[in-house]
C-alpha cells in the first residue's frame, strides 16, 4: 500500500445474512440474521458456549462463516481477510504485545496502515484512557485494569466502523468495572463508533447497551433495548437470564380483547392481551419477584389485582437493599418475593402463612411451548462421532 | 524487652545437634561430595587448558615448561586451523537451515492441523533416539547410493537433519506457550501475516530460536561419529583430534579446545549480565 490510510468517517452498520458456522460434531450458530444499526452501543449476552464469541470472531474475520454474508457498512466482508477489515477489537485477554512498549502497542495498527504521525495519534488514545503518563512501559508493568485501558485505546486509536468488545471486563474487580463500564459508555458518546459488546454479564449489558441481544444455543432469543426486554421477556431463557422471574404455566380459561385469564392452581390469573405472546392453549405467564407485594391477611380481590396463596415462607435471606423471601404455595411450588427494606428487618418470619398478589399490568405471557424440546439436536451421525473421537484422541496424544 | 527472645532464632550448638544428627552429616558431607564432583567434572578442562601453554615437542603428555608459543602460532600445526574452519562453517550452515525449517516445522505443528501430524511428531524423535553410528552409517549408504560426492556439502546435510529435531522440540515448547490471541490481535490490527509473523510471532519465539541455534551450533559442531562416516576427505575439529590422537595429540588442539571453552562461557556470562542489567532497569520502572 503506497497511500497513507485514512480513518473510517462514522460508525457503519453491522448485517449477519443467514450466517451459519458449524465445527466439527457441533452448530456453534445457525442461520443468523441481525442487523446493528451504525453509531449504536449494542450487546450480545448469553451464557457460555452460546455462540457469541463465534459471531464475533466472524465479524472479525478471525472465523470463517460456513454459510451466509457478513456486511459491514454495506459492503460485504465475508471473504475478506481480518486484516483487511475496518474492525478492530478488544481481546478478552487483552492481548498486548509483551514485547513493546504500551506506546508501540497503540502505535501498531497505525503504522500498519501507514498513517500519519502514528505516535502522536497514539500518545492521543493513551491520554483518552489516561495512561500517557505510561507510554514508555511494557504491558507486565501495568495492573489488569490499566492493560484493559491500553487495549482498549489500542482499538480505537485506529477510529474503526466497528469495535468489536470480547468480555473486556471479565477479569477486573467489581469497581473496576463499574468504572470501566461508564468510561466505555461515555468513549462511545464521544467518539460515535458502533460497538459490539459480548458478554455474559446481564447487569454490564444493560447499563452499556443501547440495544441488548440475548443470544442462547447460536440463535438470538430476543432482541430489543434493555428495559423493554427486562419488563417484558418473550421467553422462559429471557425471563431467568435477565434477571429473576417467578413462572407459572396454566391452561386459558378466558380471553378478551383486553386480557386474558389462565388457570393457575385453581386461580383466574389475569395478564394484558398485549403482554402476552400466546393467547390460547397451555401458556406459560411470569412476574418479577420485586413486583410482588406479600401480605399476612388474604387481600381483597379486586380488579386490576392477581393474587395467589396461601403459602408458607421457606426462606428469609437479607441483602442489604432488600429482602428475599421463598414462599411456598401449595400446587404451585417456590415463588420468590424481593422486597424493599422500608422497616428494619423482615416484615415475616419463615413459617409464616402469606399470600401474594401483583398488578396485573405487571405479569407477562411467555411464547415458548411450556415444555420446550433442545434446540439442536445431538448430532449422532457416525462421521460427527469419528470426528469427535480424532479430535479428543489427538488430544490424549499430544498431553502424552 | 519484655517479650521472652524466640529460643529458635538462636539455638544453642547442643539443641542443634541432638534432634537432627543426620543433617549434620549432611552439612559437612554435602560440600565434599559437591566439591569432589566438580573437581572430577573439571579435571579434564584443567588439563586441557593447562597444557595449551606446555612447551611440547612431539607430544604433549609431559610438561616440559610454561610458553605461549603454541597460542601465538596455533595454525602453524598442518591441518589445525583448516579442520577448525570446516567445523565453524558446517556449524553455522547447518545451524542456519536446521533452525529455519525447524522452528516452521515446530510452528505448523502446534499451530495447524493436517493429516499426519502426529505421525511427524513422532518421526521427528527419530534422529534422537537412533544410536549415532546407525544413522551415520544409514546416511553414508543413502549417498554411496545416490553416488553422491562425499565432502563438505554432506557433512552439513547430515548436521542439518539431526539438528531439526532439537530444534522443533526447543521451539515447539516455546510456540505453545505463545497466545495465539496475540497474533490475532497482530491480524486484527491490520498486520498482513508476513508483518504478523515478523514483528509479533517471531521477535515472541526468538528465545527460544536462539536457544535451539545454540544447541545446534554446539551439536554440530563436536560431533564426530555422523561426521566420521560422511565426510569423505574433508576433516572437521573432532575429526583431526580423533586422527591426531593415534600419534599425540598436538598442543595446538590443546589451545583452540581452550579458545572455544573461554569463548562459550564469556557468551553465558554476558547474556546473563545483560538480563540481570535489563531486569534491575525493569524493576526500577515499575
Amino acid at each position: 500500500m503506497k497511500t497513507t490510510g485514512t480513518f473510517a468517517e462514522a460508525g457503519a452498520d453491522l448485517e449477519f445474512v443467514d450466517i451459519s458456522k458449524r465445527f466439527p460434531g457441533f452448530t456453534a450458530i445457525e442461520s443468523l440474521n441481525l442487523t446493528i444499526p451504525a453509531g449504536s452501543f449494542f450487546a450480545l449476552l448469553g451464557p457460555s458456549g452460546c455462540g457469541k464469541t463465534t459471531t464475533l470472531r466472524l465479524v472479525a474475520g478471525l472465523e470463517e462463516p460456513s454459510a451466509g454474508r457478513i456486511l459491514i457498512g454495506g459492503k460485504d466482508v465475508t471473504n475478506t481477510k481480518s486484516f483487511q477489515r475496518p474492525v478492530n477489537t478488544v481481546f478478552q485477554s487483552y492481548a498486548l504485545f509483551p514485547h513493546m512498549t504500551i506506546l508501540e502497542n497503540v502505535a501498531f495498527g497505525l503504522r500498519r496502515r501507514k498513517i500519519d504521525d502514528p505516535l502522536g495519534k497514539a500518545h492521543e488514545a493513551l491520554r483518552l484512557v489516561e495512561l500517557d503518563h505510561l507510554a514508555a512501559r511494557r504491558p507486565a508493568q501495568l495492573s489488569g485494569g490499566q492493560q484493559q485501558r491500553v487495549a482498549l485505546a489500542r482499538a480505537i486509536v485506529n477510529r474503526p466502523a466497528l469495535l468489536l468488545l470480547d468480555e473486556p471486563l471479565g477479569a477486573l474487580d467489581l469497581k473496576l468495572r463499574r468504572q470501566m463500564q461508564l468510561e466505555l459508555k461515555s468513549i462511545q458518546t464521544e467518539i460515535g463508533l458502533t460497538f459490539l459488546h459480548v458478554t455474559h454479564d446481564q447487569e454490564e449489558a444493560m447499563t452499556m447497551a443501547d440495544i441488548v441481544a440475548v443470544m442462547n444455543k447460536g440463535e438470538i432469543e430476543q432482541m430489543g433495548a434493555p428495559e423493554q426486554l427486562y419488563e417484558l421477556p418473550r421467553t422462559a431463557f429471557v425471563a431467568n437470564f435477565l434477571g429473576q422471574s417467578n413462572l407459572f404455566t396454566g391452561q386459558v380459561t378466558d380471553s378478551t380483547a383486553d386480557f386474558i385469564t389462565v388457570d393457575i392452581a385453581g386461580r383466574g390469573i389475569v395478564v394484558p392481551r398485549t403482554r402476552a405472546q400466546r393467547h390460547a392453549g397451555e401458556v406459560t405467564i411470569g412476574v418479577r419477584p420485586e413486583k410482588l407485594m406479600l401480605h399476612t391477611d388474604a387481600p381483597a380481590a379486586g380488579a386490576g389485582i392477581n393474587i395467589l396463596g396461601p403459602g408458607r415462607v421457606t426462606d428469609v435471606s437479607f441483602s442489604g437493599v432488600s429482602t428475599s423471601y421463598i414462599v411456598h404455595i401449595p400446587g404451585l411450588g417456590a415463588v420468590t418475593v424481593f422486597a424493599q427494606n422500608m422497616v428494619f428487618g423482615p416484615v415475616v418470619n419463615e413459617g409464616a402463612e402469606v399470600w401474594v398478589s401483583w398488578t396485573v399490568d405487571h405479569g407477562f405471557g411467555l411464547e415458548d411451548e411450556p415444555t420446550p424440546g433442545s434446540r439442536f439436536p445431538a448430532d449422532a451421525s457416525t462421521n460427527a462421532i469419528a470426528i469427535q473421537r480424532r479430535a479428543a484422541l489427538e488430544t490424549e496424544l499430544e498431553g502424552a | 524487652m519484655t517479650a521472652p527472645p524466640l529460643e529458635t532464632s538462636n539455638p544453642s550448638p547442643e539443641r542443634a545437634a541432638a534432634p537432627r544428627p543426620r543433617r549434620r552429616f549432611a552439612g559437612l558431607g554435602l560440600p565434599i561430595y559437591v566439591t569432589l564432583a566438580l573437581v572430577f567434572l573439571l579435571i579434564p578442562i584443567a588439563y586441557t587448558f593447562v597444557f595449551s601453554f606446555n612447551d611440547s615437542a612431539k607430544s604433549n603428555i609431559a610438561w616440559r615448561g610454561f610458553t605461549f608459543d603454541k597460542w601465538l602460532t596455533v595454525c602453524n600445526e598442518p591441518g589445525l586451523c583448516e579442520a577448525f574452519g570446516n567445523s565453524i562453517l558446517v556449524g553455522v550452515v547447518a545451524t542456519a537451515l536446521a533452525t529455519a525449517l525447524g522452528t516452521a516445522i515446530a510452528i505448523a505443528l502446534v499451530r495447524y492441523r493436517f493429516r499426519f501430524r502426529s505421525s511427524i511428531s513422532l518421526l521427528l524423535f527419530l534422529p534422537m533416539a537412533t544410536p549415532e553410528v546407525v544413522l551415520g552409517a544409514g546416511l553414508a549408504a543413502q549417498f554411496l547410493a545416490l553416488g553422491t560426492q562425499k565432502g563438505i556439502v554432506t557433512v552439513i546435510l547430515a548436521h542439518t537433519m539431526f539438528c531439526i529435531s532439537f530444534v522443533v522440540v526447543t521451539v515447539k515448547a516455546r510456540v505453545a506457550s505463545l497466545d495465539p490471541a496475540l497474533e490475532e490481535a497482530g491480524r486484527d490490527l491490520y498486520g498482513s501475516p508476513a508483518q504478523v509473523f515478523w514483528r509479533i510471532t517471531f521477535p515472541l519465539l526468538l528465545p527460544g530460536i536462539l536457544a535451539a541455534a545454540l544447541l545446534s551450533f554446539a551439536l554440530s559442531f563436536d560431533d564426530f561419529i555422523i561426521t566420521n562416516f560422511n565426510s569423505g576427505a574433508v576433516d572437521t575439529f573432532p575429526k583431526f583430534i580423533y586422527i591426531a590422537a593415534a600419534r599425540g595429540i598436538p598442543a595446538e588442539a590443546n589451545v583452540v579446545a581452550s579458545a572455544v571453552f573461554i569463548i562459550a562461557i564469556l557468551i553465558v556470562v554476558v547474556s546473563q549480565v545483560s538480563r540481570s542489567a535489563r531486569q534491575k532497569r525493569l524493576a526500577k520502572l515499575g
